[in-house]
């Protein structure tokens, strides 16, 4: 982005300051420095290593055990067998791409319809953006309530006249579990299996938890806005002639948007999936507050069996191990991109 | 700021009034009843009494102005709200002021090594805090801090480090070194340099980092939960979810709860919403 390099230019300017540094400020600044970096090593770096000593350790009760055990990944062998675990992996798989998906798709949407600056613009801006400033325990809260079969969308069926106008068509009335749908679709197992016969291992049942559809929608609510925010952001250092170029060059809006202006919005939309396809990743708050668990593990993530095993069953070693493996799921989508962002500075 | 906001708030000229622009008006429109929806929800029902309202109303309005849940939401969560601005506030202003420091340094007094130190203290935004959680404790333990509200609070300054410096950094990297040239010609050394330049200079950058951290801690959950044990010390994060969780309680008030406990940073939101957006953008690096 423009930004960055007249940020660049700027610091190069620096040079010039650092060459006529006196020899007692040139301390001063790693100095100063120093007390946030080694906070840092400490309370990340540091209790990392803590966690991971953890998850391979004998400790499993709440009398702290911190010798080895044997074999080494013996907790994080038992960790990929237990058959929560291997569900918890496919919600988090399942919730992040269909997230990713419905975010993204909705924060564009929402920023090209916000880029024709029809009547109320600011507003809509507002109005789309708020939810990111709710915390996911209210979101969590409110959605429960929305997505309960009792009341909520389900009422909005019947009150609409949907669901009469269903019955008159013969069919019943429109009426999902929602969060309290234990089932599974379109499973995988078979198939996977006769592909990769080693796949019998895996026990959870491969496919879309069908109450993990209502979370999807309200992790989308809260979160497409920053994508929006995002893509706004982008449209902005568009250059207005390029729009407009592509818009009147004869094509239709489609084909401008699809062929011209979408291409130019590639680095924002890497970003933008990165950042939340890491939250998601992460995601703990919401669901507990909104589903917890779920039918048969049916919403369970990572997050909450991190949770669970460390405040409720205190199994430290366990959890601990679930934790990293959180971790090294958010490292794959982090590091390489910070890394790209170190090169650019 | 690293985010050129330009493009959001810039006036185009008035698009003639087509049908085109009718259709994404509309769109607009059935776009922001879905966003509104829950938060109609919530103070809707909210406001409804229990005793004439049954759940399969919940989305007509309130029959009366009694106030439904809210008097005894506010009654439940007063304390926890008290709980929350006190671990915030001070959570706040030392993390913004230490990524102030840092933020100066990584980018007017950078030496070698520092944008490498930069990305390692980066990198601490986006760890998932399930991965620290057991040596926090039992370092919170070692030192008393464990179970206190100035225990989140230290914890929220110390993970609030790597967001506030980078925001920071961003901010002061677009201030011309020039200024820092003259400063120094005159014989300000670095200390000096920050007072009295750069702090009055990055006021801008201290609303937007403090709406922001104000924000994110407010609505933090993982750490409340996990490091204040004891119910009376909880934020209101906390006390939410409880309240949702007690049996006895109608849900009439846990709706007025919700919204009660997402009031401040509606407000917040509502009056300094321009601020916030460049504080969410600019955690995202580059923008």
């Amino acid at each position: 982005m423009a930004t960055l390099t007249t940020a660049a230019t700027a610091e190069r300017a620096d040079v010039g300051v650092r060459r006529r540094r006196g020899f007692g400020e040139r301390w001063l600044s790693p100095a100063l420095l120093s007390p946030s970096i080694v906070a840092m090593f400490i309370f990340v770096y540091g209790f990392i290593a803590f966690t991971f000593w953890v998850s391979i350790s004998n400790w499993k009760t709440n009398r702290r055990d911190l010798s080895i055990s044997d074999p080494t990944f013996k907790t994080y062998d038992s960790l990929f067998n237990q058959t929560r675990f291997q569900i918890d992996l496919r919600n988090t798989l399942v919730f992040t791409v269909l997230f990713l998906i419905m975010a993204v798709f909705a924060g564009l949407a929402l920023a090209l319809l916000l880029d024709r600056h029809v009547m109320g613009s600011n507003l809509f801006r507002s109005i789309f953006l708020f939810p990111y400033a709710i915390s996911f325990i209210t979101t969590g809260v409110v959605w429960r309530w929305i997505f309960n079969p009792e009341t909520g969308v389900n009422a909005l069926f019947d009150q609409t006249g949907l669901n009469d106008a269903l019955a008159k068509a013969g069919v019943g009335p429109l009426k999902p579990g929602w969060i309290t749908d234990p089932s599974v679709v379109w499973q995988v197992n078979g198939a996977l299996e006769k592909i990769f016969p080693w796949a019998d291992v895996i026990k959870a049942h491969l496919g879309i938890p069908v109450a993990m559809i209502p979370v999807v929608i309200a992790a989308t609510w809260q979160l497409s806005g920053f994508a929006m925010a995002m893509y706004l952001a982008g449209l902005g250092t568009i250059p207005g002639e390029i729009k407009e170029a592509a818009l009147v060059d004869g094509a239709s809006d489609w084909r401008a948007y699809k062929d011209i202006i979408i291409p130019l919005l590639k680095p924002i939309t890497i970003s933008t999936m990165i950042i939340l396809g890491h939250v998601s990743l992460k995601i703990f708050d919401l669901i507990y507050a909104m589903s917890g668990k779920g039918p048969g593990f049916a919403t369970d993530v990572p997050g909450i069996f991190v949770y669970d095993k460390l405040f409720g069953a205190q199994q430290y070693n366990l959890g601990s191990a679930a934790s990293i493996v959180m971790l090294v799921l958010v490292s794959l989508v982090i590091v390489p991109y910070l890394w790209r962002q170190l090169k650019e500075l | 700021m690293a985010v050129d906001l330009s493009g959001i708030h810039a006036a185009r000229p008035r698009q003639k009034r087509s049908f085109g622009n009718i259709v994404v008006f509309v769109l607009l429109v059935l776009a922001a009843l879905f966003y509104v929806a829950p938060v109609y929800v919530m103070i809707i029902n909210g406001l409804k009494d229990k005793s004439y309202m049954t759940l399969s109303d919940m989305w007509k309005l309130p029959r009366d102005l009694s106030g439904g849940g809210f008097g005894y939401a506010w009654d439940a969560l007063r304390p926890y709200l008290l709980n929350s601005l006190q671990m915030a506030i001070p959570a706040t202003i030392g993390s913004s002021l230490i990524g102030a420091v840092n933020g100066y340094l990584l980018s007017k007094w950078k030496f070698r090594g520092s944008d490498i130190l930069f990305s390692l203290v980066l990198f601490g935004m986006f760890i998932p805090y399930q991965s620290i959680l057991v040596p926090l404790i039992v370092t919170l333990q070692k030192f008393g801090l464990y179970g206190k509200w100035y225990g989140l609070t230290i914890v929220h300054i110390i993970y609030g480090i790597p967001i506030t410096t980078l925001i920071f950094r961003n901010y002061f990297s677009n201030i011309p070194s020039e200024l820092i040239e003259a400063a120094r010609i005159d014989g300000a050394g670095l200390i000096k340099i920050f007072w009295q330049i750069m702090l009055p200079l990055g006021l801008p950058a201290f609303v937007v980092v403090g709406i922001f951290q104000f924000t994110n801690i407010w609505n933090d959950f993982l750490f409340g939960v996990t490091v204040v044990f004891s119910p009376s010390a909880q934020p209101v994060t906390v006390a939410l979810n409880n309240l949702q969780g007690t049996q006895s309680v109608d849900w009439t008030v846990v709706m007025a709860g919700a919204a009660i406990a997402a009031a401040p940073t509606m407000i917040i939101y509502v009056l300094l919403g321009k601020f916030f957006i460049r504080g969410l953008l600019a955690g995202s690096m580059k923008g």
